[in-house]
């Protein structure tokens, strides 16, 4: 499997998401420049997190702009995987590749670890994982409130597009357990087509027990079963 | 080529000079250097050179008894940072800084462009920042201003680090009415680098390229250094407009094409344009390479029209570097910069005649000899002598202050204790960091004495934290020196690390004052003494002085940046309890001590007292010890014993981690002959409480290294509490208790704060 892994100018996940692939998956990965047309072959695009373009104006506003976000739509287009993480969730949002936006957290920027759970397997980036299954990782930022119109609500819970929820220790979707105000605890969904997924923790920072947490591994593992398939 | 005024420029006039904050003895000095009047453009150069803030004029005699060298220092002070080796090929950029004062009047952009500053600082010798930490003192909480104050100074480094992508991992933070008018923001640094990766800012080649990269320069900021070395008083806020204007994004992009420049051998010097901006740091590489340059203001890229050289030379715009490029290889420069939509323009030349010469285009507007601009700062040797209340204060007999009734249950003033904010809970401020990015954060902030954090590539992990307990330096500035490096010493010992080197950042009063000055004196020597003796040079800091508001001087606050290096990153140990019955060995002996405590100004409003004793070589002793004992895997968790002594630090044991709870019994009837609320509030130094599930094995290596050690108790599950049994009394806590109040204490404070700013007559503390 080869990772693509976009850097805008202020991302600054990208070589976490790097070493994650490279070091705990042993898998390949490049950096792919955002002023690029090239995937460079890759079978799975991250966009990492970060503060692409500071995010001043909106969190991904800008960098949905950017020449290689062309190729990364096309890509999606054409059913390759596209994972955003964190301020890659939000330029997934922006750029329409993934429903819904996310806002301003009620309770201002947050770091800590979150628990989550996984509620749907059937995605590139959920199937080596079981349905319920609790993972234990960081959030950091200060804009992932997952918003969306209740009918856009209704269909994402529907269509089985809600992939992840912020949960207590006791795996209940509670409003203590919902660190930025997210509808419906909601940390992560995927598209339609179930090849693109965006979340707010970040896995890439949960694959070392060193660290604290390898919970994440169970995700990237997940993408070697797909890419493989 | 004797420098024209330019038409407009003031007239040199004694008010004028007065204004810039000179002495009618350095303006003579000046003269006397240039043999003729000083243009405006000269005269403000001076003004910011010869600050406090950049000269270290009162400073600098004293500094120099610092120990500053050992086998493994690479970079000592004088750089932009201190730099040691850590093997493998690697080595580690350190530093320490304040925005005291920026942040007093505009916390948020202050404590940002504070972080700002300090990062630049370590990138620019050629090291990737891996972690930042800081060292801030407030006020009470009980004040709006400070809750104010609080806010937007942890939204400011939140917001700068966060964006940067650099994990803030430790810090600490206390609380005391001496700092009401003058908050404490120091912020440090840590970045990691090949050792020949290393680059300094030393001007050297005749005819290299003098390049501004990064941001274009504006008009803000102009003379922050000389606002810096001057008294706040009421007239502060009026100087909001010298606080500069932070941008985290640019700053990111300017670490990218930093280290991109450095690693493409173009550029020899790399310096940060901080502190009076493009003077200083043209100024400052040029004596260090003993070449000239040459500086032409129209050359620089400027964000609005009109600007006079005066206000580019002094302009403290952020986001902005000033390299040497190799001649011939500007364009390479341009073109990396490019990459990162950053620009680079050539301002000047490094040039052998030995002069410091700065041009409009042909006129000639500023002209020094050489490099005595910098040579030739005055230096300051001020009267020292005590204050007699302070002397009065430390000899006041504290063992006679009467306990408050409810005292009588030693679990009401241990919860009281866990209250107060300087012990609490910092978890309301560091949740608004990103202490995980970069995926190499073990122990962040918050679980352990220090942060640990690996060193990719290698079995190693850095340990480092931030310490000083001002009450301990104002009521005795030799024992409090010694205190502040003896405890980050012990701190990053308690997570397995060997100490290595420290930076620190000196916070004091206004030196002229001799009561000030013996308090920097003494402090000095106090560090110098425990640095000696726990081999832990001082590579570099800051000093800042002038941190007085009409209220009265902050307590002297040297603090301690320190760095440990553990050998074997997976020994790294937290100060929680971890395993229900393994044994609690408290390391050190308790004392019948509570003269500057926090059970003394928390409990009682008492600031007075001699603080505890310190002991060198018990503290290098307990420092082995715990290193010994941590990576022979013989030890769970260790917590040293500071603010709120034992009763304190077991709890935290207890209750550090809300989601993992672990209760304790402990017995101290073996010490009869102290006080109980001394054996369980003072702050006895040179001790720790380890947990181990081989009591005899640490008893032993305690033992051989001269730390009295005693078995006292069990860890326990959490349902049974933390109990202490103390001259036959039980003391018992259900920990439910202990997490509410160490916990809550902070974020109901803070639930407070007024959702705007507060502005107050300094002066007064009116609302204005």
């Amino acid at each position: 499997m080869k990772v693509g892994i976009v850097r805008f100018p202020g991302s600054n996940c990208e070589d976490d998401a790097f070493h994650a692939v490279v070091d705990q998956l042993g898998e390949e990965a490049v950096m792919l420049w955002h002023k690029d047309h090239d995937l460079q072959g890759s079978d799975v695009v991250i966009l990492p997190g970060g503060f692409s373009y500071g995010d001043y104006l909106r969190a991904g506003a800008i960098a949905r702009f950017s020449p290689i976000m062309r190729e990364v739509a096309l890509h999606a287009g054409k059913g390759g995987i596209v994972l955003g993480i964190c301020n890659g969730f939000q330029i997934a949002c922006e750029a329409g590749l993934l429903p819904g936006a996310l806002l301003r957290n009620d309770a201002g920027y947050r770091s800590m670890p979150v628990t989550i759970r996984v509620e749907h397997t059937n995605t590139a980036f959920t199937s080596a994982a079981t349905v319920g299954q609790c993972l234990t990782m960081p959030i950091a930022h200060g804009e992932g409130r997952f918003a969306a119109s209740e009918d856009v609500l209704d269909q994402l819970e529907n269509d089985a597009q809600v992939l992840f929820r912020y949960v207590d220790a006791a795996g209940e979707a509670t409003v203590d357990a919902n660190p930025n105000g997210a509808m419906r605890n909601i940390a992560g969904v995927c598209n339609a087509a179930r090849n693109v997924i965006g979340l707010m923790p970040h896995p890439e920072r949960a694959v070392d027990p060193l660290l604290g947490s390898e919970d994440g591994l169970v995700l990237f593992e997940s993408l070697l079963v797909a890419a493989h398939a | 080529m004797t420098p024209t005024p330019r038409p407009g420029d003031p007239t040199i006039t004694p008010a004028l000079v007065a204004e810039h904050g000179l002495t009618r003895d350095e303006y003579d000095r000046l003269v006397n250097m240039l043999g003729r009047t000083p243009t405006f453009t000269e005269l403000g150069i001076v003004s910011a050179l010869w600050s406090e803030h950049c000269s270290y004029k009162h400073s600098r005699p004293l500094l120099r008894k610092l120990p500053t060298s050992a086998p493994y220092v690479l970079q000592g002070p004088g750089e932009n940072a201190g730099v040691i080796s850590i093997g493998d090929g690697l080595a580690v950029a350190f530093k320490i800084e304040s925005h005291n004062h920026p942040s007093a009047v505009e916390p948020y952009q202050g404590a940002a462009t504070g972080v700002g500053g300090i990062l630049r600082d370590v990138f620019t010798m050629g090291a990737r920042p891996i972690a930042m930490l800081n060292s801030l003192r407030f006020g009470s909480l009980d004040s709006p201003r400070v809750r104010y104050l609080v806010a937007g100074v942890v939204r400011g480094i939140g917001d700068y680090g966060n964006c940067m992508g650099v994990p803030t991992v430790a810090g600490d933070v206390m609380f005391d009415a001496a700092y009401e008018g003058n908050p404490l923001v120091n912020a440090m640094c840590v970045g990691i680098l090949r050792e020949e990766e290393l680059i300094r800012a030393k001007a050297q080649g005749i005819g290299n390229a003098i390049m501004a990269v990064g941001a274009r320069t504006g008009r803000d900021g102009i003379h922050g250094a000389s606002f810096a070395s001057e008294d706040l008083s009421h007239n502060s806020d009026a100087k909001r407009p010298r606080v500069q204007v932070g941008d985290p994004f640019t700053e990111k992009l300017l670490l990218e094409a930093t280290l991109e420049l450095i690693a493409s051998g173009h550029v020899v010097a790399v310096q940060d344009m901080g502190a009076a901006g493009l003077t200083s740091s043209s100024a400052e590489m040029a004596e260090r390479g003993d070449v000239g340059v040459t500086i032409d203001t129209l050359k620089v890229p400027v964000r609005e029209s009109g600007m006079t050289p005066y206000e580019i030379l002094l302009s403290e715009s952020q986001e902005r570097m000033l390299v040497v490029a190799i001649k011939g290889r500007e364009d390479k420069v341009r073109e990396i910069l490019a990459k990162w939509d950053l620009t680079a323009a050539v301002i000047g030349e490094v040039i052998a005649e030995p002069v410091y010469r700065v041009t409009e285009g042909d006129r000639v507007v500023a002209e020094f000899p050489g490099t005595r601009l910098v040579t030739d700062c005055p230096q300051y040797h001020p009267d020292a002598r005590e204050s007699d209340a302070i002397i009065a204060l430390r000899a006041r007999d504290v063992h006679a202050v009467p306990p408050l009734p409810q005292e009588r249950n030693s679990a009401w003033t241990l919860r009281r204790l866990l209250e107060s904010p300087t012990i609490a809970s910092k978890r309301w401020l560091y949740r608004q960091y990103d202490s995980t990015v970069r995926t190499n954060t073990v122990i962040g902030p918050g679980s352990g004495d220090a942060a640990v954090l690996r060193i990719r590539g290698t079995k190693k992990g850095l340990a480092l934290k931030t310490d000083c307990n001002g009450r301990y330096v104002y009521l005795d500035p030799r024992v409090g020196g010694r205190i502040a490096v003896a405890e980050a010493a012990r701190n990053v010992a308690c997570v397995g690390a060997r100490p290595m080197a420290i930076t620190n950042c000196l916070n004091f009063g206004n030196p002229t004052r001799p009561d000030i000055f013996f308090q920097f004196r003494e402090a000095l020597a106090g560090m110098a003494e425990a640095c000696v003796a726990l081999g832990t040079p001082v590579t570099g800091g800051n000093v800042s002085l002038y941190n007085e508001s009409p209220a009265g001087a902050v307590y002297p606050t040297p603090t301690i940046g320190m760095v440990g290096l553990l050998e074997d990153v997976s020994r790294a140990t937290a100060m929680e309890f971890r395993e229900p019955e393994d044994a609690i060995i408290l390391l050190g002996e308790p004392t019948d001590e509570l003269g500057a405590s926090e059970y003394l100004a928390w409990i009682h409003g008492v600031v007075a007292g001699a603080p505890p004793a310190c002991d060198l070589t018990r503290e290098r002793a307990l420092v082995e010890t715990l290193h010994e004992s941590i990576n022979a895997g013989l030890v769970h968790s260790a917590h040293d014993c500071s603010e709120g002594g034992f009763a304190v630090a077991i709890a935290e044991c207890c209750i550090g981690n809300p989601l993992a709870l672990h209760g304790a019994m402990v017995d101290l009837s073996a010490w009869k002959a102290i006080p109980s609320r001394a054996l369980l509030f003072g702050e006895a130094q040179g001790r720790a409480i380890v947990s181990t599930s081989d009591a005899a094995a640490v008893l032993a290596i305690a033992k051989r290294r001269g730390v009295p050690a005693r078995n006292i108790g069990t860890v326990k599950p959490p349902n049974e509490g933390l109990v202490i049994v103390v001259a036959g009394h039980s003391m018992r806590s259900p920990l439910m208790d202990l997490v509410a109040a160490y916990h809550d204490a902070i974020p109901r404070a803070m639930q407070r704060a007024p959702a705007e700013q507060v502005t107050v007559d300094l002066a007064t503390g009116a609302p204005a």
